[in-house]
Protein backbone atom coordinates (compact mmCIF):
# COMPACT_ATOMS: atom_id res chain seq x y z
CA UNK A 1 0.00 0.00 0.00
CA UNK A 2 2.88 2.33 0.78
CA UNK A 3 4.11 1.95 -2.79
CA UNK A 4 0.85 3.29 -4.07
CA UNK A 5 1.03 6.31 -1.77
CA UNK A 6 4.61 6.95 -2.75
CA UNK A 7 3.79 6.68 -6.42
CA UNK A 8 0.86 9.01 -6.07
CA UNK A 9 2.97 11.56 -4.19
CA UNK A 10 5.65 11.41 -6.87
CA UNK A 11 3.12 11.97 -9.60
CA UNK A 12 1.16 14.82 -8.07
CA UNK A 13 3.40 17.73 -9.14
CA UNK A 14 3.74 16.46 -12.69
CA UNK A 15 0.29 15.34 -13.63
CA UNK A 16 -0.92 18.93 -14.09
CA UNK A 17 1.58 19.64 -16.84
CA UNK A 18 1.76 16.18 -18.34
CA UNK A 19 0.87 15.75 -21.95
CA UNK A 20 0.67 12.86 -24.34
CA UNK A 21 3.57 12.14 -26.70
CA UNK A 22 1.39 12.20 -29.81
CA UNK A 23 -0.19 15.39 -28.67
CA UNK A 24 3.20 16.99 -28.23
CA UNK A 25 4.02 16.22 -31.86
CA UNK A 26 0.96 17.95 -33.15
CA UNK A 27 1.58 20.80 -30.79
CA UNK A 28 -1.53 20.17 -28.75
CA UNK A 29 -1.20 19.97 -25.00
CA UNK A 30 -2.96 16.94 -23.64
CA UNK A 31 -2.85 15.92 -20.02
CA UNK A 32 -1.78 12.43 -19.02
CA UNK A 33 -4.17 11.38 -16.32
CA UNK A 34 -1.78 9.09 -14.50
CA UNK A 35 -4.26 8.05 -11.80
CA UNK A 36 -6.85 6.76 -14.21
CA UNK A 37 -4.13 5.20 -16.35
CA UNK A 38 -2.79 3.17 -13.43
CA UNK A 39 -6.26 2.34 -12.17
CA UNK A 40 -7.21 1.26 -15.67
CA UNK A 41 -4.25 -1.07 -15.77
CA UNK A 42 -4.69 -2.68 -12.40
CA UNK A 43 -8.45 -3.06 -12.50
CA UNK A 44 -10.66 -5.44 -14.37
CA UNK A 45 -12.06 -4.63 -17.83
CA UNK A 46 -14.32 -5.99 -20.54
CA UNK A 47 -11.52 -6.13 -23.08
CA UNK A 48 -8.00 -7.50 -23.05
CA UNK A 49 -5.96 -4.46 -23.90
CA UNK A 50 -2.41 -4.89 -25.22
CA UNK A 51 -1.14 -1.57 -26.56
CA UNK A 52 -2.16 1.60 -28.34
CA UNK A 53 -4.87 4.13 -27.53
CA UNK A 54 -8.16 5.03 -29.13
CA UNK A 55 -8.23 4.15 -32.83
CA UNK A 56 -4.86 2.38 -32.75
CA UNK A 57 -5.63 0.24 -29.73
CA UNK A 58 -4.86 -3.45 -30.02
CA UNK A 59 -7.36 -5.15 -27.74
CA UNK A 60 -9.52 -8.24 -27.71
CA UNK A 61 -13.14 -7.51 -26.79
CA UNK A 62 -14.34 -10.14 -24.32
CA UNK A 63 -17.77 -11.74 -24.06
CA UNK A 64 -20.38 -10.09 -21.86
CA UNK A 65 -22.81 -12.24 -19.94
CA UNK A 66 -25.48 -10.37 -18.00
CA UNK A 67 -28.81 -11.19 -16.44
CA UNK A 68 -31.21 -8.33 -16.72
CA UNK A 69 -33.12 -7.94 -13.47
CA UNK A 70 -35.59 -5.65 -15.22
CA UNK A 71 -36.39 -7.99 -18.10
CA UNK A 72 -35.55 -11.27 -16.25
CA UNK A 73 -33.54 -12.45 -19.19
CA UNK A 74 -29.94 -13.55 -19.93
CA UNK A 75 -27.90 -11.60 -22.48
CA UNK A 76 -24.68 -12.80 -24.06
CA UNK A 77 -22.81 -10.63 -26.56
CA UNK A 78 -19.39 -9.25 -27.38
CA UNK A 79 -18.03 -6.13 -25.75
CA UNK A 80 -17.38 -4.81 -29.26
CA UNK A 81 -21.12 -4.09 -29.63
CA UNK A 82 -21.10 -1.98 -26.48
CA UNK A 83 -18.10 -0.03 -27.75
CA UNK A 84 -19.85 0.70 -31.01
CA UNK A 85 -22.96 1.77 -29.18
CA UNK A 86 -20.90 4.01 -26.93
CA UNK A 87 -19.36 5.75 -29.93
CA UNK A 88 -22.78 6.27 -31.46
CA UNK A 89 -24.19 7.39 -28.13
CA UNK A 90 -26.85 4.68 -28.12
CA UNK A 91 -27.39 1.46 -26.24
CA UNK A 92 -27.05 -2.15 -27.26
CA UNK A 93 -29.92 -4.43 -26.21
CA UNK A 94 -30.74 -1.75 -23.65
CA UNK A 95 -27.24 -1.86 -22.12
CA UNK A 96 -24.52 0.73 -22.10
CA UNK A 97 -21.29 1.45 -20.29
CA UNK A 98 -21.72 3.84 -17.41
CA UNK A 99 -19.74 6.98 -18.11
CA UNK A 100 -16.88 8.26 -16.01
CA UNK A 101 -18.08 10.20 -13.00
CA UNK A 102 -21.35 8.29 -12.82
CA UNK A 103 -22.12 5.56 -10.38
CA UNK A 104 -20.69 2.20 -11.53
CA UNK A 105 -18.39 4.00 -13.96
CA UNK A 106 -17.06 1.73 -16.71
CA UNK A 107 -19.53 -1.05 -15.90
CA UNK A 108 -22.45 -2.38 -17.91
CA UNK A 109 -25.71 -0.73 -16.84
CA UNK A 110 -29.31 -0.87 -17.99
CA UNK A 111 -32.16 1.55 -17.57
CA UNK A 112 -34.74 0.68 -14.99
CA UNK A 113 -38.05 2.33 -15.81
CA UNK A 114 -39.46 1.63 -12.35
CA UNK A 115 -36.78 3.63 -10.52
CA UNK A 116 -35.80 5.85 -13.41
CA UNK A 117 -32.14 5.07 -12.88
CA UNK A 118 -29.36 3.28 -14.72
CA UNK A 119 -28.79 0.13 -12.69
CA UNK A 120 -26.38 -2.75 -12.86
CA UNK A 121 -27.66 -6.09 -14.06
CA UNK A 122 -26.27 -9.34 -12.65
CA UNK A 123 -22.93 -9.14 -14.42
CA UNK A 124 -21.23 -12.51 -14.98
CA UNK A 125 -19.19 -11.25 -17.92
CA UNK A 126 -16.03 -13.06 -18.83
CA UNK A 127 -13.85 -10.11 -18.02
CA UNK A 128 -10.10 -9.90 -18.45
CA UNK A 129 -9.57 -11.21 -14.94
CA UNK A 130 -12.10 -14.02 -15.39
CA UNK A 131 -10.42 -15.16 -18.62
CA UNK A 132 -7.01 -14.79 -16.96
CA UNK A 133 -8.22 -16.84 -14.03
CA UNK A 134 -9.30 -19.63 -16.32
CA UNK A 135 -6.05 -19.62 -18.27
CA UNK A 136 -4.06 -19.61 -15.04
CA UNK A 137 -6.15 -22.39 -13.55
CA UNK A 138 -5.75 -24.51 -16.66
CA UNK A 139 -2.01 -23.92 -16.74
CA UNK A 140 -1.71 -24.71 -13.05
CA UNK A 141 -3.69 -27.92 -13.44
CA UNK A 142 -1.54 -28.92 -16.42
CA UNK A 143 1.68 -28.20 -14.55
CA UNK A 144 0.71 -30.07 -11.39
CA UNK A 145 -0.81 -33.01 -13.23
CA UNK A 146 2.27 -33.08 -15.45
CA UNK A 147 4.41 -33.33 -12.34
CA UNK A 148 2.11 -35.99 -10.90
CA UNK A 149 2.45 -38.00 -14.13
CA UNK A 150 6.18 -38.17 -13.58
CA UNK A 151 5.62 -40.20 -10.41
CA UNK A 152 3.55 -42.86 -12.14
CA UNK A 153 5.31 -46.20 -12.11
CA UNK A 154 8.12 -44.97 -9.92
CA UNK A 155 9.08 -46.39 -6.56
CA UNK A 156 10.20 -44.43 -3.50
CA UNK A 157 13.60 -46.02 -3.94
CA UNK A 158 14.01 -44.45 -7.38
CA UNK A 159 16.12 -41.29 -7.59
CA UNK A 160 14.35 -38.01 -6.85
CA UNK A 161 13.17 -35.98 -9.86
CA UNK A 162 15.40 -33.40 -11.48
CA UNK A 163 14.73 -30.24 -13.40
CA UNK A 164 11.27 -28.72 -13.28
CA UNK A 165 9.60 -31.63 -11.52
CA UNK A 166 12.38 -31.49 -8.93
CA UNK A 167 11.73 -27.79 -8.39
CA UNK A 168 8.02 -28.43 -8.01
CA UNK A 169 8.66 -31.28 -5.62
CA UNK A 170 10.96 -29.08 -3.57
CA UNK A 171 8.30 -26.40 -3.27
CA UNK A 172 5.53 -28.91 -2.61
CA UNK A 173 7.51 -30.60 0.14
CA UNK A 174 8.39 -27.18 1.57
CA UNK A 175 4.71 -26.28 1.85
CA UNK A 176 3.80 -29.80 2.92
CA UNK A 177 6.46 -30.18 5.61
CA UNK A 178 7.17 -26.66 6.81
CA UNK A 179 3.68 -25.22 6.65
CA UNK A 180 1.12 -28.01 6.82
CA UNK A 181 2.85 -30.62 8.95
CA UNK A 182 4.37 -27.99 11.22
CA UNK A 183 1.03 -26.30 11.96
CA UNK A 184 -1.57 -29.04 11.63
CA UNK A 185 0.30 -32.22 12.55
CA UNK A 186 -2.92 -33.98 13.60
CA UNK A 187 -4.92 -33.47 10.36
CA UNK A 188 -2.34 -33.31 7.60
CA UNK A 189 -4.43 -35.29 5.14
CA UNK A 190 -7.61 -33.30 5.70
CA UNK A 191 -6.11 -29.87 5.00
CA UNK A 192 -3.05 -30.47 2.80
CA UNK A 193 -5.13 -30.39 -0.42
CA UNK A 194 -6.55 -26.95 0.24
CA UNK A 195 -3.37 -25.37 1.55
CA UNK A 196 -1.20 -26.70 -1.28
CA UNK A 197 -3.81 -25.57 -3.75
CA UNK A 198 -3.99 -22.10 -2.18
CA UNK A 199 -0.23 -21.71 -2.14
CA UNK A 200 0.36 -22.73 -5.72
CA UNK A 201 -2.71 -20.91 -7.00
CA UNK A 202 -1.59 -17.64 -5.41
CA UNK A 203 2.08 -18.06 -6.24
CA UNK A 204 1.45 -19.02 -9.83
CA UNK A 205 -1.15 -16.31 -10.37
CA UNK A 206 1.15 -13.71 -8.80
CA UNK A 207 3.97 -14.68 -11.14
CA UNK A 208 1.76 -14.72 -14.22
CA UNK A 209 0.44 -11.32 -13.18
CA UNK A 210 3.95 -9.90 -13.46
CA UNK A 211 4.09 -10.64 -17.17
CA UNK A 212 3.33 -7.43 -19.07
CA UNK A 213 -0.06 -7.59 -20.70
CA UNK A 214 -1.44 -10.22 -18.35
CA UNK A 215 -4.29 -9.71 -15.94
CA UNK A 216 -3.77 -8.43 -12.39
CA UNK A 217 -5.69 -11.27 -10.79
CA UNK A 218 -4.46 -11.61 -7.21
CA UNK A 219 -4.47 -7.81 -7.02
CA UNK A 220 -8.24 -7.94 -7.36
CA UNK A 221 -10.22 -8.03 -4.16
CA UNK A 222 -12.87 -10.41 -5.51
CA UNK A 223 -10.23 -13.10 -6.01
CA UNK A 224 -8.67 -12.67 -2.59
CA UNK A 225 -12.17 -12.49 -1.14
CA UNK A 226 -12.95 -15.98 -2.42
CA UNK A 227 -9.61 -17.30 -1.16
CA UNK A 228 -10.18 -15.75 2.25
CA UNK A 229 -13.70 -17.22 2.33
CA UNK A 230 -12.25 -20.65 1.65
CA UNK A 231 -9.84 -20.24 4.55
CA UNK A 232 -12.71 -19.01 6.71
CA UNK A 233 -14.76 -22.09 5.86
CA UNK A 234 -11.87 -24.49 6.38
CA UNK A 235 -11.03 -22.91 9.74
CA UNK A 236 -14.57 -22.88 11.10
CA UNK A 237 -16.14 -26.01 9.61
CA UNK A 238 -13.37 -28.30 10.72
CA UNK A 239 -13.09 -26.64 14.14
CA UNK A 240 -13.69 -28.77 17.20
CA UNK A 241 -15.53 -27.95 20.44
CA UNK A 242 -12.42 -26.79 22.17
CA UNK A 243 -12.02 -24.03 19.60
CA UNK A 244 -15.56 -22.73 20.14
CA UNK A 245 -15.11 -22.97 23.88
CA UNK A 246 -11.93 -20.90 23.59
CA UNK A 247 -13.90 -18.28 21.69
CA UNK A 248 -17.06 -18.01 23.74
CA UNK A 249 -15.85 -19.14 27.15
CA UNK A 250 -12.15 -18.36 27.20
CA UNK A 251 -10.01 -19.31 30.16
CA UNK A 252 -9.95 -15.82 31.71
CA UNK A 253 -11.36 -14.24 34.90
CA UNK A 254 -15.16 -14.22 34.96
CA UNK A 255 -15.77 -10.52 34.32
CA UNK A 256 -13.51 -10.70 31.24
CA UNK A 257 -15.40 -13.58 29.69
CA UNK A 258 -18.12 -11.60 27.87
CA UNK A 259 -15.59 -9.06 26.58
CA UNK A 260 -13.30 -11.80 25.36
CA UNK A 261 -16.21 -13.58 23.70
CA UNK A 262 -17.06 -10.46 21.72
CA UNK A 263 -13.42 -9.86 20.77
CA UNK A 264 -12.85 -13.47 19.79
CA UNK A 265 -16.09 -13.57 17.85
CA UNK A 266 -14.99 -10.61 15.76
CA UNK A 267 -11.59 -12.26 15.48
CA UNK A 268 -13.20 -15.08 13.53
CA UNK A 269 -14.01 -12.58 10.77
CA UNK A 270 -11.08 -10.21 11.02
CA UNK A 271 -8.54 -12.98 10.42
CA UNK A 272 -9.74 -13.87 6.91
CA UNK A 273 -10.43 -10.21 6.15
CA UNK A 274 -6.81 -9.45 7.02
CA UNK A 275 -5.72 -12.25 4.69
CA UNK A 276 -7.89 -10.86 1.92
CA UNK A 277 -6.66 -7.27 2.28
CA UNK A 278 -3.00 -8.23 2.69
CA UNK A 279 -2.77 -10.24 -0.49
CA UNK A 280 -4.86 -7.83 -2.53
CA UNK A 281 -3.08 -4.70 -1.31
CA UNK A 282 0.43 -6.09 -1.73
CA UNK A 283 -0.05 -7.27 -5.27
CA UNK A 284 -2.13 -4.29 -6.33
CA UNK A 285 0.34 -1.80 -4.83
CA UNK A 286 3.25 -3.58 -6.49
CA UNK A 287 1.59 -3.26 -9.88
CA UNK A 288 0.66 0.36 -9.23
CA UNK A 289 4.21 1.27 -8.20
CA UNK A 290 5.62 -0.45 -11.24
CA UNK A 291 3.21 1.37 -13.54
CA UNK A 292 3.97 4.66 -11.84
CA UNK A 293 7.72 4.21 -12.38
CA UNK A 294 7.17 3.46 -16.04
CA UNK A 295 4.75 6.39 -16.21
CA UNK A 296 7.50 8.74 -15.01
CA UNK A 297 9.17 8.27 -18.39
CA UNK A 298 6.14 9.54 -20.30
CA UNK A 299 5.41 12.36 -17.90
CA UNK A 300 8.95 13.71 -18.03
CA UNK A 301 8.88 13.41 -21.82
CA UNK A 302 6.31 16.18 -21.88
CA UNK A 303 8.32 18.44 -19.62
CA UNK A 304 11.77 18.59 -21.10
CA UNK A 305 14.10 16.24 -23.01
CA UNK A 306 16.83 16.77 -20.41
CA UNK A 307 14.74 15.69 -17.48
CA UNK A 308 13.41 12.86 -19.57
CA UNK A 309 16.94 11.76 -20.42
CA UNK A 310 17.90 11.72 -16.77
CA UNK A 311 14.74 10.14 -15.49
CA UNK A 312 14.33 7.39 -18.08
CA UNK A 313 17.33 5.26 -17.08
CA UNK A 314 16.64 6.00 -13.43
CA UNK A 315 13.03 4.93 -13.57
CA UNK A 316 13.92 1.93 -15.70
CA UNK A 317 16.50 0.91 -13.11
CA UNK A 318 13.92 1.28 -10.35
CA UNK A 319 11.33 -0.58 -12.40
CA UNK A 320 13.70 -3.51 -12.95
CA UNK A 321 14.54 -3.54 -9.26
CA UNK A 322 10.86 -3.41 -8.39
CA UNK A 323 10.11 -6.22 -10.82
CA UNK A 324 12.67 -8.43 -9.07
CA UNK A 325 11.19 -7.40 -5.76
CA UNK A 326 7.73 -8.28 -7.03
CA UNK A 327 8.93 -11.78 -7.92
CA UNK A 328 9.99 -12.13 -4.31
CA UNK A 329 6.72 -10.62 -3.11
CA UNK A 330 4.82 -13.08 -5.30
CA UNK A 331 6.39 -15.91 -3.33
CA UNK A 332 6.24 -14.24 0.07
CA UNK A 333 2.55 -13.35 -0.23
CA UNK A 334 1.65 -16.87 -1.29
CA UNK A 335 3.73 -18.19 1.60
CA UNK A 336 2.22 -15.79 4.12
CA UNK A 337 -1.34 -16.51 3.02
CA UNK A 338 -0.80 -20.25 3.25
CA UNK A 339 1.15 -20.03 6.48
CA UNK A 340 -1.48 -17.91 8.22
CA UNK A 341 -4.28 -20.12 6.91
CA UNK A 342 -2.43 -23.12 8.29
CA UNK A 343 -1.88 -21.38 11.62
CA UNK A 344 -5.57 -20.46 11.88
CA UNK A 345 -6.62 -23.99 10.96
CA UNK A 346 -4.08 -25.39 13.41
CA UNK A 347 -5.56 -23.22 16.15
CA UNK A 348 -9.09 -24.36 15.31
CA UNK A 349 -8.19 -28.02 15.81
CA UNK A 350 -6.02 -27.66 18.92
CA UNK A 351 -3.84 -30.46 20.06
CA UNK A 352 -4.57 -31.74 23.51
CA UNK A 353 -1.51 -30.34 25.18
CA UNK A 354 -2.73 -30.97 28.68
CA UNK A 355 -3.52 -34.59 27.92
CA UNK A 356 -0.32 -35.32 26.09
CA UNK B 1 -14.71 1.62 -10.45
CA UNK B 2 -13.81 1.07 -6.84
CA UNK B 3 -10.88 -1.19 -6.21
CA UNK B 4 -12.21 -2.23 -2.85
CA UNK B 5 -15.61 -3.54 -3.95
CA UNK B 6 -15.54 -7.19 -4.94
CA UNK B 7 -17.33 -7.75 -8.28
CA UNK B 8 -19.99 -10.42 -8.07
CA UNK B 9 -19.14 -11.67 -11.56
CA UNK B 10 -15.48 -12.17 -10.76
CA UNK B 11 -16.34 -13.85 -7.48
CA UNK B 12 -18.50 -16.26 -9.44
CA UNK B 13 -15.78 -17.08 -11.96
CA UNK B 14 -13.17 -17.26 -9.24
CA UNK B 15 -15.32 -19.75 -7.32
CA UNK B 16 -15.63 -21.90 -10.42
CA UNK B 17 -11.97 -21.65 -11.41
CA UNK B 18 -10.60 -22.17 -7.93
CA UNK B 19 -13.13 -24.91 -7.25
CA UNK B 20 -12.12 -26.80 -10.37
CA UNK B 21 -8.43 -26.39 -9.59
CA UNK B 22 -9.06 -27.45 -6.00
CA UNK B 23 -11.01 -30.60 -6.82
CA UNK B 24 -8.92 -31.69 -9.78
CA UNK B 25 -5.68 -31.28 -7.89
CA UNK B 26 -7.18 -32.77 -4.72
CA UNK B 27 -8.08 -35.88 -6.67
CA UNK B 28 -5.25 -36.27 -9.17
CA UNK B 29 -2.48 -33.88 -8.20
CA UNK B 30 -1.33 -33.53 -4.64
CA UNK B 31 -1.97 -37.01 -3.20
CA UNK B 32 0.38 -38.63 -5.72
CA UNK B 33 3.15 -36.13 -5.07
CA UNK B 34 2.78 -35.86 -1.31
CA UNK B 35 2.52 -39.63 -1.00
CA UNK B 36 5.74 -40.00 -2.96
CA UNK B 37 7.40 -37.32 -0.83
CA UNK B 38 6.31 -39.12 2.34
CA UNK B 39 7.27 -42.53 0.98
CA UNK B 40 10.66 -41.33 -0.14
CA UNK B 41 11.23 -39.70 3.25
CA UNK B 42 10.27 -42.99 4.89
CA UNK B 43 12.55 -44.88 2.54
CA UNK B 44 15.48 -42.55 3.24
CA UNK B 45 14.85 -42.77 6.98
CA UNK B 46 14.81 -46.55 6.75
CA UNK B 47 17.94 -46.58 4.64
CA UNK B 48 19.66 -44.31 7.14
CA UNK B 49 18.56 -46.53 10.00
CA UNK B 50 19.82 -49.69 8.33
CA UNK B 51 23.06 -47.94 7.41
CA UNK B 52 23.50 -46.94 11.03
CA UNK B 53 22.78 -50.49 12.13
CA UNK B 54 25.23 -51.86 9.61
CA UNK B 55 27.84 -49.39 10.81
CA UNK B 56 27.22 -50.41 14.38
CA UNK B 57 27.52 -54.07 13.42
CA UNK B 58 30.70 -53.38 11.52
CA UNK B 59 32.12 -51.49 14.48
CA UNK B 60 31.21 -54.39 16.74
CA UNK B 61 32.83 -56.88 14.39
CA UNK B 62 35.91 -54.74 14.16
CA UNK B 63 36.04 -54.52 17.92
CA UNK B 64 35.65 -58.25 18.21
CA UNK B 65 38.32 -58.96 15.66
CA UNK B 66 40.65 -56.51 17.36
CA UNK B 67 39.99 -58.28 20.62
CA UNK B 68 40.63 -61.65 18.99
CA UNK B 69 43.82 -60.40 17.43
CA UNK B 70 44.97 -59.07 20.77
CA UNK B 71 44.19 -62.37 22.44
CA UNK B 72 46.01 -64.26 19.71
CA UNK B 73 49.04 -62.04 20.13
CA UNK B 74 48.98 -62.59 23.86
CA UNK B 75 48.70 -66.32 23.33
CA UNK B 76 51.50 -66.27 20.85
CA UNK B 77 53.81 -64.40 23.15
CA UNK B 78 52.76 -66.72 25.99
CA UNK B 79 53.61 -69.73 23.87
CA UNK B 80 56.91 -68.20 22.84
CA UNK B 81 57.77 -67.44 26.44
CA UNK B 82 56.84 -70.98 27.44
CA UNK B 83 58.99 -72.43 24.68
CA UNK B 84 61.92 -70.30 25.75
CA UNK B 85 61.47 -71.44 29.33
CA UNK B 86 61.27 -75.08 28.25
CA UNK B 87 64.32 -74.80 26.06
CA UNK B 88 66.23 -73.23 28.87
CA UNK B 89 65.15 -76.01 31.21
CA UNK B 90 66.05 -78.69 28.71
CA UNK B 91 69.44 -77.17 28.09
CA UNK B 92 70.07 -76.82 31.80
CA UNK B 93 68.98 -80.37 32.44
CA UNK B 94 71.16 -81.64 29.65
CA UNK B 95 74.07 -79.67 30.99
CA UNK B 96 73.68 -81.02 34.50
CA UNK B 97 73.23 -84.53 33.17
CA UNK B 98 76.30 -84.16 31.01
CA UNK B 99 78.28 -82.81 33.95
CA UNK B 100 77.24 -85.62 36.24
CA UNK B 101 77.91 -88.24 33.59
CA UNK B 102 81.35 -86.74 32.91
CA UNK B 103 82.20 -86.69 36.58
CA UNK B 104 81.04 -90.27 36.94
CA UNK B 105 83.17 -91.37 34.02
CA UNK B 106 86.06 -89.38 35.37
CA UNK B 107 85.73 -90.98 38.76
CA UNK B 108 85.46 -94.43 37.29
CA UNK B 109 88.55 -93.72 35.22
CA UNK B 110 90.34 -92.45 38.33
CA UNK B 111 89.37 -95.56 40.26
CA UNK B 112 90.52 -97.82 37.44
CA UNK B 113 93.74 -95.87 37.21
CA UNK B 114 94.16 -96.26 40.96
CA UNK B 115 93.50 -99.97 40.78
CA UNK B 116 95.84 -100.45 37.92
CA UNK B 117 98.41 -98.30 39.63
CA UNK B 118 98.22 -100.46 42.71
CA UNK B 119 98.40 -103.57 40.56
CA UNK B 120 101.39 -102.17 38.82
CA UNK B 121 103.00 -101.21 42.14
CA UNK B 122 102.30 -104.70 43.51
CA UNK B 123 103.86 -106.20 40.41
CA UNK B 124 106.82 -103.93 40.72
CA UNK B 125 107.16 -104.80 44.38
CA UNK B 126 106.99 -108.50 43.65
CA UNK B 127 109.53 -108.07 40.91
CA UNK B 128 111.67 -105.96 43.21
CA UNK B 129 111.32 -108.62 45.93
CA UNK B 130 112.26 -111.38 43.61
CA UNK B 131 115.12 -109.37 42.19
CA UNK B 132 116.37 -108.47 45.61
CA UNK B 133 116.11 -112.11 46.76
CA UNK B 134 118.05 -113.18 43.71
CA UNK B 135 120.56 -110.45 44.25
CA UNK B 136 120.78 -111.35 47.89
CA UNK B 137 121.23 -114.96 47.02
CA UNK B 138 123.98 -114.09 44.60
CA UNK B 139 125.58 -111.74 47.13
CA UNK B 140 125.32 -114.36 49.83
CA UNK B 141 126.75 -117.04 47.60
CA UNK B 142 129.58 -114.68 46.80
CA UNK B 143 130.36 -113.77 50.36
CA UNK B 144 129.84 -117.18 51.83
CA UNK B 145 132.14 -119.05 49.63
CA UNK B 146 134.37 -120.11 52.46
CA UNK B 147 133.47 -121.94 55.59
CA UNK B 148 135.03 -119.33 57.67
CA UNK B 149 132.97 -116.70 56.20
CA UNK B 150 129.97 -118.86 56.72
CA UNK B 151 130.81 -119.35 60.30
CA UNK B 152 131.50 -115.63 60.81
CA UNK B 153 128.14 -114.93 59.31
CA UNK B 154 126.38 -117.34 61.51
CA UNK B 155 128.06 -115.84 64.49
CA UNK B 156 127.13 -112.38 63.59
CA UNK B 157 123.61 -113.38 63.04
CA UNK B 158 123.48 -115.06 66.29
CA UNK B 159 124.93 -112.00 67.96
CA UNK B 160 122.35 -109.89 66.39
CA UNK B 161 119.66 -112.14 67.62
CA UNK B 162 121.13 -112.06 71.05
CA UNK B 163 121.33 -108.32 70.99
CA UNK B 164 117.76 -108.17 70.04
CA UNK B 165 116.83 -110.09 73.09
Amino acid sequence: MQYLLLATLMLLPWSGYAANENAAETGQKEKIDMTSLILGHISDSYEWHFWGEGENAVAIPLPILVYSNVRSEWFFFSFAHLEEAEEEGTTYEGFKLAEAGEENAGKVVEYNNATGKWERPLDLSLTKNAIGLMINSLLLICIVLGCARWYKGRKPSDPAPRGFVGLMEMMISMVYNDIIKANIPQHVQRYSGYLLCAFFFIFFTNLIGLIPGSANITGNIAVTFVLACCTFLFVNIGANGEYWKEIFWADVPGWLKPIMAVIEFFGIFTKPVALMIRLFANIMAGHAALLALIGVIFITATISPVINGIMTPLSLLFAIFLDCLECLVAFIQAYVFTMLSAVFIGLSVPQHHHKA
Amino acid sequence: MSLLTPEIGLIFWMLIAFGVVFFVLLKFGWPIITKMVDDRKQYIDNALDSAREANEKLAKIQEESALMLKQAREQQSQILADAMEQRKQIVEKAQTEATTAGQKILEEAKQQIEVEKEDAIRDIRRQVGLLSVEIAEKVLRQSLKTDKEQMAMIDRLLDEMNNKK
